[in-house]
């Protein structure tokens, strides 16, 4: 599935820049390792040491937290979009 | 929208030996910063706590330097992270801890004690984490001081303004009590009302924080504001004679009260101040916004946000708690729970408190009664625990809330036949209910 990633300002400078990118992938994993590998440096960023999403880091898909969803098995359908928003003061998709 | 966030110190530096503030650390990957403004780790966007050398403080504060100090928040200065004092004059915080004896009858309770901060200069438990904010604002040079607010922090930041010469401006709801927002505007700050709910009002403020320059308490110092809440505990355990209570019920608004309450009676242990004592904690929601009493039941590990809250507890109306994740961690560990109350529940609960110990809190007091209530009838407060319930706010702050349960006067000639007949009408009834 073609995914548009928001990228969240703190981390733009991973991404050189962007704001969005395009990553392939059926699941929001899948596509969170896609971005991994196109944009090395991510991974420590948005997991911890023992491979779990980082607390303080939500992913929305559709606007909903996938916490809430099936974390990062929750399916993607082609054209979706997945933002990363840093859960600072009440992080929702609307504080990018 | 941009955040600042702290860059991490590449080393640790040494500093003067006997310095007690260490520094800033992230709560979640233990990266550390200096001290400055910020609160959110660059790494990994964590919160960010202001971290002591406990050795010290074990060497440099013991009961007697406590006792030599004010009667007010500032004897434990050297558990607070302010260096120099600004208003000593303004006596915040060492409120009554008292004995609640009728409300522990009526609760079977046979050792309930009521920290009663509805006594404080604006009112409400904000006046200590606002005085710590205030004076470090000061402290990093700032001209402006901020927050975002459900109401009773506005008027605790307005008034500390004025007592530190620091200009400010506050941001609520629209919808706060028309009282809470007059309780603001009468110490000349600036007002702004939100179109929106406290989680947007919040949204907004980091977007200002950043733009702005501003100290405001819940984010750019909210490390160093928080730490003020721990004064609570301090002084819970003085006051019972340096120990700490068995169990304590806490209202949950962004949970920042709850988890500086423990780590109040933390640090006191930690630093030999009172013996070894795992103090079980238990907090209180209101059913209209209750995200982390929700969680908490269903056994999640994360908070599902509330998009809209909807109680009369406005003061505990935050949808999307900073903390909610750490109360879960805390209570869970100490072996309390967390329920919530109705709004019926809550304004019972005001109208309690007040008709057994004299004592009127506003709506998140109403709450915390309602749900220790709850909670000695499910037998997770124990009946002969040593109890303490922490009464945040004064009642006249939210006086409409109580007006349901209460029963309106009646309405007499100015005549003593009219009031006999009155009286007597009252007896005839009392008889009949007998």
């Amino acid at each position: 599935m073609a995914i548009k990633l928001r990228i969240p300002t703190p981390l733009r400078q991973l991404s050189g820049g962007a704001a969005e990118l395009a990553v392939e992938g059926r699941t929001v994993g899948e596509a969170l390792a896609a971005l991994e590998r196109e944009h090395p440096g991510f991974h420590e960023r948005l997991y911890d040491e023992t491979g779990q999403l980082r607390r303080f880091v939500n992913i929305y898909v559709a606007g909903e937290d996938i916490r809430f969803l099936q974390g990062l098995e929750t399916p993607l359908a082609d054209g979706q979009e997945v933002s990363i928003v840093p859960a600072v003061a009440g992080g929702s998709p609307r504080a990018v | 929208m941009t955040i600042t966030t702290a860059r991490e110190t590449p080393a640790h530096p040494a500093g003067n030996a006997e310095s007690r503030l260490v520094g800033l650390r992230c709560r979640e990957c233990g990266r550390r910063f200096p001290i400055e403004p910020v609160h959110v780790c660059d790494f990994c966007f964590g919160p960010l706590e202001v971290e002591y050398d406990y050795e010290v403080l074990r060497r440099t504060v013991t009961r007697e330097s406590i006792a030599r100090g004010p009667l007010s928040i500032w004897r434990y200065r050297d558990l607070l992270p302010v260096e120099s004092l600004a208003d000593t004059g303004w006596r915040v915080g060492y409120t009554p801890l008292q004995p609640a004896p009728n409300l522990g009858r009526a609760l079977g309770l046979k050792d309930l004690w009521i920290k009663n901060d509805s006594v404080n200069p604006t009112f409400s438990f904000k006046d200590r984490v606002v005085a710590v904010a205030s004076a470090k604002a000061r402290e990093f040079g700032f001209d402006t001081f901020a927050c975002a607010s459900t109401g009773n922090l506005a008027s605790a930041v307005a008034a500390a303004g004025v007592r530190v010469g620091l200009k400010t401006y506050v941001f609520l709801p629209w919808d706060t009590e028309p009282s809470k927002i007059l309780n603001a505007l009468v110490y000349g700050a600036n007002v702004i009302a939100v179109k929106g709910t406290y989680d947007d009002v919040n949204r907004l403020c980091s977007e200002i924080a950043d733009q702005c320059h501003w100290a405001f308490c819940n984010i750019n110092v909210r490390p160093y504001y928080s730490e003020g809440s721990k004064t609570l505990a301090f002084e819970t355990a003085e006051q019972l004679g340096w120990e700490a209570p068995d169990h304590v019920v806490v209202p949950i608004a962004s949970g920042s009260l709850l988890t500086k309450i423990a780590k109040g009676f933390g640090e006191l242990q930690q630093i030999g101040l009172i013996a070894e004592k795992p103090v079980r904690i238990s907090g209180a929601q209101a059913t209209g916004c209750g995200p982390v009493a929700e969680a908490f039941e269903r056994g999640w590990d994360a908070i599902k946000p509330v998009q809209h809250p909807d109680t009369i507890a406005k003061s505990l109306a935050i949808g999307n708690p900073a903390d909610g994740y750490y109360v879960l961690k805390l209570v869970r560990e100490r072996g309390g729970a967390v329920r919530a109350a109705t709004n019926d529940e809550i304004a019972q609960g005001m109208h309690l408190l007040a008709a057994t110990e004299g004592v009127f809190a506003e709506t998140a007091g109403g709450v915390t009664v309602a749900v220790l209530k709850k909670l000695v009838e499910e037998g997770i407060v124990r009946s002969d625990e040593r109890v303490v319930a922490y009464i945040t706010g004064n009642g006249l702050k939210t006086i409409d809330a109580v007006a349901p349960v209460l029963v309106p006067p009646p309405l007499v000639e100015p005549s003593l036949e009219a009031f006999e007949a009155l009286l007597a009408g009252r007896a005839a009834e009392h008889r009949l209910e007998l």
